[in-house]
């Protein structure tokens, strides 16, 4: 996948507003965002075997006051809803920037039940959930995502259109 | 045991992870240092990891169950990845599951947590059983290299709970107060 123009915004945004951990599953709708902080020194950027590690992590850095952003896929959503709670029963904050499957033009039925339940799993969770269904839309979302995110102590999430990522189609 | 390994703990900072771990963490003496877990099955590694990345020059002590660890083994290898030199991880193993009845856990059936740590890259992973190798993993936690890694076989009493706050937002303040001063109360 190109390096998109809203993933070099979305690094800049993650060093202005001082995160300095970015942990994620590899996943090819952030790979453009995980390349880029992979190769900035001044952020710690965790590769995770599954998603609710990232949420963990979060607790650990915000304890020993660093801030995090967790990249992942809708997906793997699913896997972090019992670690969200402590979230919640912590007041620990986290923002989490979240690639749409199942949502628009999804070739594989697996993904379309998780991505039909994300944004409702994740306000059962008390997470604040905004969606970004155009490209201008990202960057002003997920800087807000962050900011409420820090500001008011809750976890935030910012999913991403599948349209705005193009949909994998499963061919040579 | 786990006072063993607590005396003379200076600025180490420690995770417990739910159950018999945190109790023995707090028999020990609670500290504000001390985060003492009630839930997250599977998170005390991670947690210990992002803590042990956000504070470099500090040394950090994940004590932990073998049925809490198992639920979060894939953690074992992200932090091989990670590397963090001041990461240590206890695995306190009476191969039960004991906040739900005394089950028995993987461990039980000869699962060893020590190889799968050192196959994850931990610098160090020992099994431990005697107490001379207690004294030694007390050592370790101070001053040894990380990640390091200890599966510490216990005999499966059911001790005398002793609880900690379970007010997770207190918890998390005052470790911050403790570690990083009033400013965290500010942090934007």
């Amino acid at each position: 996948m190109k390096t998109t123009h809203w993933s070099r915004r979305l690094h800049q945004l993650f060093k202005q507003q001082g995160i300095r951990q970015v942990s994620f599953v590899p996943d090819a709708g952030h790979s453009a965002l995980i390349g880029l902080c992979e190769a900035d020194p001044e952020l710690r950027a965790v590769r995770l075997t599954t998603e609710e590690e990232g949420i963990a992590l979060a607790v650990g850095a915000w304890l020993g006051g660093d801030k995090s952003v967790l990249l992942m896929q809708s997906s793997g959503v699913g896997n972090c809803i019992n670690m969200a709670s402590m979230l919640c029963a912590c007041r620990v904050p986290l923002a989490m920037l979240v690639t749409m499957r199942g949502d628009w033009a999804e070739f594989n039925p697996w993904q379309v039940p998780m991505g039909h339940a994300t944004q409702n799993v994740l306000e059962e969770m008390d997470v604040l959930v905004s969606r970004a269904d155009r490209e201008e839309d990202i960057v002003p979302l997920a800087e807000g995502a962050l900011r409420i995110a820090y500001n008011t102590l809750r976890p935030a999430a910012l999913l991403i259109g599948q349209r705005l990522l193009g949909a994998k189609t499963f061919e040579n | 045991m786990v006072r063993r390994l607590l005396a003379d703990r200076g600025d180490l900072l420690v995770v417990a992870g739910l159950g018999a771990p945190a109790w023995d963490a707090t028999d020990a003496g609670d500290h504000p240092l001390n985060f003492p877990l009630w839930g997250g099955m599977g998170g005390a590694a991670a947690i210990g990891l992002g803590l042990a990345l956000a504070q470099p020059q500090r040394r950090v002590l994940v004590l932990t169950g073998d049925g809490e660890l198992l639920m979060g083994m894939g953690s074992l290898a992200t932090i091989g990845v990670q590397r963090p030199r001041n990461l240590s991880v206890v695995v306190l193993d009476n191969e039960r599951y004991g906040e739900t009845g005394m089950q028995a856990s993987h461990t039980a059936f000869g699962i060893d947590l020590a190889a799968v740590a050192k196959a994850c890259g931990f610098v160090s992973a020992t099994m431990v059983t005697t107490i001379e190798q207690v004294r030694r993993l007390q050592t370790g936690l101070h001053r040894a290299e990380g990640p390091l890694f200890a599966q510490v076989k216990v005999a499966p009493d059911k001790l005398p709970l002793v609880l900690p706050p379970r007010d997770g937002a207190l918890l998390k303040d005052r470790f911050r107060q403790a570690l990083l001063g009033t400013d965290a109360c500010f942090q934007r």
